[in-house]
């Protein structure tokens, strides 16, 4: 062929154009992407990790506690540089910056640092440790020095251990914290708990409807399909009050039972456990049905034809050659439903009781009422790691099954 | 499954008796089919789609209630059996093999839902496999064969539970012509070898000549014809069997006259053509004639034939060990002729064709058994 010589040249430099091209097309979303997502999450994460709110407030104090080597009590030297910039951040009213980041730790340490920066101001002397001492005696205690060079920065295990219900103490050892303090290990299995129980939930009833929503012809399934999609055209909080509507004492389904005389007394099934699975349960079932359905639609008929022809009976035919194939689409939609019902927090509030609260509750707590970011970034990373394992398990499990 | 009282020789082993289907509302897919299908046979169910041919062998499967008559195995009424309990192997056309499952496992699977596990399952898996040619090739999974193996792991998976009654549904339509007709050698090679009966559901007329040991050719619901590859081609019984198996030239007529087996049939152009009657014709009746290319005649020795026309070649096409020539009569009709190569009269446009009156068959026009097609 003469023109053969040239052309894998004339080939490479086109592909070489079009991959160009390809990348222009989707350039515009991931600028977006990195700006509007990756950026900030980063950003949050980085709080996690990172203490800045003494070295703003007290650079010097920062830098001289990274120094010193945090055994027993620190030199004098520390303890003047401490009391001038305490004067100085008072006047400067950036004290309560790092007295609530103290006070995370310790508690009673706001106070401590109000009382001592006022002492200072009013004239007592701050020249050693002794002096701070003198002002208030939590000054002569080595926890309450391990403490401030806890938060000294730049980086810190201080939110990442707190979010697990874990702290150092002064000797640089983790250990628990004070059992009225630990709540966050607590919340984190419930929030598992939740999350695990909606997915095998949505799964059980996800299930049959994949499947006659999968073996229905086109006309029937279609509108069905719709109904199972409603859901996702509603709001969220009004799909979540319908429920309350419907489930509270005096509610629909309560007034129906005992109309009908099934029951004598009103049961409770919101404002508890109960009402978050069928809240939840309601608003992630979509996310089961298409990833189920998808799969399921892939199946021919005429391998169940085939089965039972070769001597399966129904329940075989659907164990043996039916049930593995939808395994990949079951554990995506599992994974989905998992995952997302992981960040939940609206609907738990609304027909949730104050034992029903999960983690994202409890970061949205942070993040809102208390502006304590760090602790919020590190139970977002405590909420994560488990969602990044479940991904990987996720891909693992469906590479398995060919689909 | 009780074993069945001995059969006579004769006795059919699977009977349809006025066998329907209808689906709601619709015209029937089939209707008043009545067949008997021989221990051992290699019947071939043939036809155009839409025919009925696929529906039929559905119902045999189980996979479809017929809607009126019965269909009997060995004598028992089929009604209400599932499939599972059927004891047929069916191969499909797309394979349905099992692609979370290796072929080992997909050829074991009619073993293991019979609950026979372990070495005797083993070896009657391997012999399956070694039947169809693909020992050693246990392990891989059905996306990485290639669709002819696929077709093999298929019949492997069909007949390792020797099965009563092998089924097939067009088990060859997804694959190229070269690997087709290799595999047809084979599955006719292996049912012999076995003797087990297979019901084959093909629309290649040329496939079921190969084949069959009887073919049913189907149009439109109803059977048109059932008999030896040989009968069907060479003794057709009506117009659309002779136009669908094989290849056929039809010239359209009025019979002019009959005299016993033979009639003469004016075709366009006024010529006359003698031809055997097919069925109830006489004097006035519009006919197809039918002459097959190979049974034109073209040579010097076409002086006795009774039927000899001066005719011009419009076109010829060369097909290495014979050519196929377009000629057209007097009257404007066109017929192809097959010559063998080397014996064609070359490069001349004009000749003069024949062929014998046994050959050509006069069908009553346009008639096909039930009206549909």
């Amino acid at each position: 062929m003469p023109g053969s010589p040239i052309e894998p040249a004339a080939g490479r430099r086109r592909s070489g154009a079009k991959r160009g091209w390809t990348f222009a097309l989707v350039a515009p979303l991931l600028l977006f992407l990195a700006i509007g997502f990756l950026a900030p999450v980063l950003l949050m994460m980085a709080r996690g990790v990172t203490d800045h709110e003494l070295a703003t407030a007290w650079p010097l104090t920062a830098e001289a506690l990274r120094e010193w080597d945090g055994r027993g009590l620190p030199d004098d030297g520390l303890a003047r540089i401490l009391g001038t910039e305490m004067r100085a951040s008072r006047q400067a009213a950036t004290l309560n910056l790092v007295a609530n980041r103290l006070n995370y730790d310790r508690v009673g340490s706001r106070s401590l640092v109000y009382a001592t920066a006022a002492a200072i101001e009013e004239g007592a002397p701050a020249e050693s440790v002794a002096d701070l001492a003198r002002i208030d005696p939590r000054w002569g205690e080595p926890a309450q020095w391990a403490t401030m060079r806890h938060a000294a920065g730049p980086l810190t295990s201080f939110y990442l251990l707190a979010s697990v219900d874990r702290r150092l103490n002064a000797d640089g050892r983790i250990e628990r914290v004070e059992p009225e303090q630990a709540v966050f290990v607590e919340i984190l299995l419930r929030t598992f708990k939740i999350s695990a129980v909606v997915a095998l939930l949505c799964a059980l009833l996800g299930y049959p409807v994949a499947y006659l929503l999968a073996s229905l012809p086109a006309r029937w399934a279609n509108p069905l399909l719709i109904l199972v999609l409603l859901p996702f055209w509603t709001s969220a909080l009004v799909r979540t009050t319908a429920w309350v509507v419907l489930l509270q004492t005096e509610g629909v389904l309560n007034n129906l039972l005992l109309d009908v005389g099934l029951i004598e007394a009103p049961l409770a099934l919101v404002y508890n456990r109960i009402g978050v699975y069928i809240a939840m349960t309601h608003v992630l079932l979509p996310f089961l049905v298409l990833p189920l359905y998808g799969v399921m639609k892939s199946i021919p008929a005429a391998e169940m034809r085939a089965a039972s022809s070769l001597g399966a009976t129904p329940a075989a035919a659907f164990l043996k050659v039916y049930f593995p194939q939808t395994v990949p689409g079951l554990a995506a939609g599992m994974i989905i439903v998992f995952t997302l019902a992981l960040g939940y927090y609206i609907t738990p509030a609304l027909v949730g009781g104050g034992g029903d609260q999960m983690l994202s509750g409890s970061i949205a707590f942070y993040t809102n009422q208390t502006l304590n970011w760090g602790m919020a970034a590190a139970l977002s990373l405590l909420l994560l790691l488990p969602l990044a394992l479940m991904l990987f398990a996720g891909r693992y499990l469906v590479r398995t099954v060919p689909a | 499954m009780t074993q069945a009282e001995p059969l006579a020789p004769d006795a059919a082993f699977v009977a349809f008796a006025d066998v329907g289907k209808s689906y709601d509302g619709g015209r029937a897919a089939v209707c008043g089919l009545n067949l008997s299908v021989r221990k051992g046979e290699f019947l071939t169910l043939l036809g155009p789609s839409g025919s009925g041919k696929t529906t039929t062998l559905m119902m045999l499967a189980g996979f479809e209630a017929p809607t009126e008559g019965d269909i009997r195995m060995e004598g028992r009424s089929l009604r209400g059996r599932p499939p599972h309990k059927r004891n047929m192997g069916v191969v499909f056309q797309n394979y349905a093999l099992f692609p979370h499952m290796n072929v080992a496992q997909n050829v074991q699977f009619p073993l293991q839902v019979r609950g026979l596990r372990g070495d005797a399952a083993q070896a009657k898996v391997e012999a399956a496999l070694e039947l169809v040619d693909l020992g050693g090739l246990g392990g891989r999974r059905p996306d990485q064969l290639s669709g002819g193996q696929r077709q093999r792991v298929a019949l492997a998976r069909a007949l390792v539970f020797e099965p009563d009654l092998v089924l097939m549904d067009e088990p060859l339509g997804a694959l190229d012509r070269q690997l087709r007709e290799r595999l047809q050698v084979e599955i006719k090679r292996i049912q012999r070898r076995l003797g087990v009966t297979v019901i084959y559901v093909t629309h290649d007329q040329a496939e079921a000549l190969t084949l069959s040991d009887r073919i049913v050719v189907f149009a439109g619901g109803v059977v048109q014809q059932v008999g030896t590859p040989e009968a069907i081609y060479e003794r057709p019984e009506n117009a659309f069997v002779a136009g669908f198996v094989g290849e056929n030239n039809g010239l359209d007529g009025i019979v002019t006259a009959r005299d016993g087996a033979t009639c003469e049939v004016r075709i366009a152009g006024d010529l006359l053509v003698r031809a055997t009657a097919v069925g109830d014709i006489g004097p006035g009746d519009a006919v197809v004639t039918t002459i097959r290319p190979e049974h034109v005649e073209t040579g010097t020795e076409i002086g006795t034939l009774c039927n000899r026309f001066a005719a011009c070649v419009d076109d010829v096409a060369y097909h290495g060990d014979h050519s196929r020539l377009r000629a057209i009569l007097p009257g404007g009709a066109a017929l192809t002729i097959r010559t063998q190569n080397g014996s064609a009269p070359g490069g001349s446009d004009r000749l003069t064709i024949g062929w014998c009156a046994d050959r050509c068959l006069a069908f009553p026009a346009g008639r096909v058994n039930g009206g549909g097609a």
